[in-house]
């Protein structure tokens, strides 16, 4: 065997979490067409998911070239987004999480935004050439973005009372996703180790200082130590997966290779 | 959400040309409108500067001035610099 597929094997897996999680959350917000709160949130939310749905198909467009290394046979883009089945999505379980209202949309984007940003900068650095150059290209789309969502997690939370309780109930619901973003299982860290994927445990301190500075001014409580659910890295979603893949997929699924 | 104000947004769309009145949108304050413009009207690379002007405070003409205020000048073509040949490289006049 090659010695470098144990190593191509790991960097497949880490390039899908990396373009699973933001292709799901532009899903999502997709969801939103038509229906934000104004003709301008619904441009501008779909403009974050059609940034996001180009920050994924990089990673898994390399994700694909880098399967071909190491499986008999590499899948192109198209066919990791619409041909797998939940289980062997790699996305953050957070951005699965159903939009609910703008206040539980702003809170899930808010929380992702602000890890996101950090975890491209620290990919930017990244040995691996490719993903060094993926992350610093998406880091200017991130820091817009969660510029945006912070913007209105202060607004909403700092807003009328119905709006400040929306928010708060939105952020503590959401609070148990939030632990899988800094931990790491061995796939990451023998890549850590290699000096090409971030050590997720270090942006834990900073994204923490940023959310606490948020909710301070937008006169919110952050949520107290609770049990943080996980599994989404490694293949475990939650019930809401599966229906977003249904709709996501269906095309491809009943016309197998149609294009635009 | 329709008590939000109108904003009238000018983009300047590359160094050395003058803002240019693109549209208009409703936000909650200033900053709003300024990130809104982005979204709305410069995700195609449109512009390199945004201006935002709440739209009560535009002072306009009335159309009903329209006479008084314009067709003095149609009849006065020396008022016009069209006798002047112009060099190709200037541009933008």
């Amino acid at each position: 065997m090659d010695p470098a597929a144990p190593r191509d094997e790991a960097l497949f897996q880490y390039l899908l979490r990396l373009g699973d999680t933001p292709l799901i959350l532009a899903q999502r917000l997709g969801e939103w067409v038509g229906r934000g709160p104004v003709l301008e949130e619904d441009i501008a939310q779909t403009n974050v998911g059609l940034d996001l749905i180009g920050q994924a198909r990089l990673w898994l467009a390399y994700a694909g070239e880098v399967e071909a290394r190491c499986a008999p046979a590499g899948r192109d883009e198209d066919q990791l987004a619409f041909l797998r089945d939940g289980g062997d999505f790699r996305n953050l379980l957070l951005v699965e999480q159903p939009n609910g209202s703008f206040a539980d949309t702003i809170a899930r984007q808010f929380l992702f935004d602000a890890w996101h940003l950090l975890l491209l900068r620290a990919l930017a650095d990244s040995g691996d050439a490719r993903i060094a150059g993926i992350a610093a290209k998406g880091a200017k789309e991130a820091a817009y973005h969660v510029e945006r969502s912070e913007d209105w997690v202060i607004r909403l939370g700092d807003g009328t009372d119905d709006s400040h309780a929306r928010m708060q109930a939105a952020i503590d619901d959401l609070w148990m996703y939030t632990g899988e973003m800094f931990t790491p299982d061995a796939v990451e860290l023998g890549l850590v180790e290699a000096g090409i994927a971030a050590d997720v445990r270090a942006l834990a301190a900073p994204w923490r200082q940023r959310v606490d500075a948020v909710l301070a001014e937008a006169t919110l409580a952050a949520p107290g130590e609770t049990y943080m659910q996980r599994g989404g890295k490694q293949g475990v979603h939650t019930e809401h997966l599966g229906h977003l893949l249904a709709e996501m997929q269906v095309l491809q699924r009943a016309y197998p290779g149609a294009r635009w | 959400m329709s008590e939000w104000p109108l904003w009238e947004i000018f983009i300047r769309s590359q160094h050395g040309l003058a803002h240019r009145h693109v549209g208009s949108l409703h936000a909650a304050d200033a900053a709003m409108a300024i990130k809104n413009a982005r979204d709305v009207y410069t995700r195609r690379n449109e512009g390199v500067s945004i201006w935002a002007v709440q739209s009560a405070d535009i002072v306009a003409s009335a159309p009903g001035d329209r006479e008084a205020l314009f067709e003095p000048a149609n009849s006065k073509v020396y008022r016009h610099p069209t006798f002047f040949p112009m060099p190709d490289e200037v541009k933008h006049l």
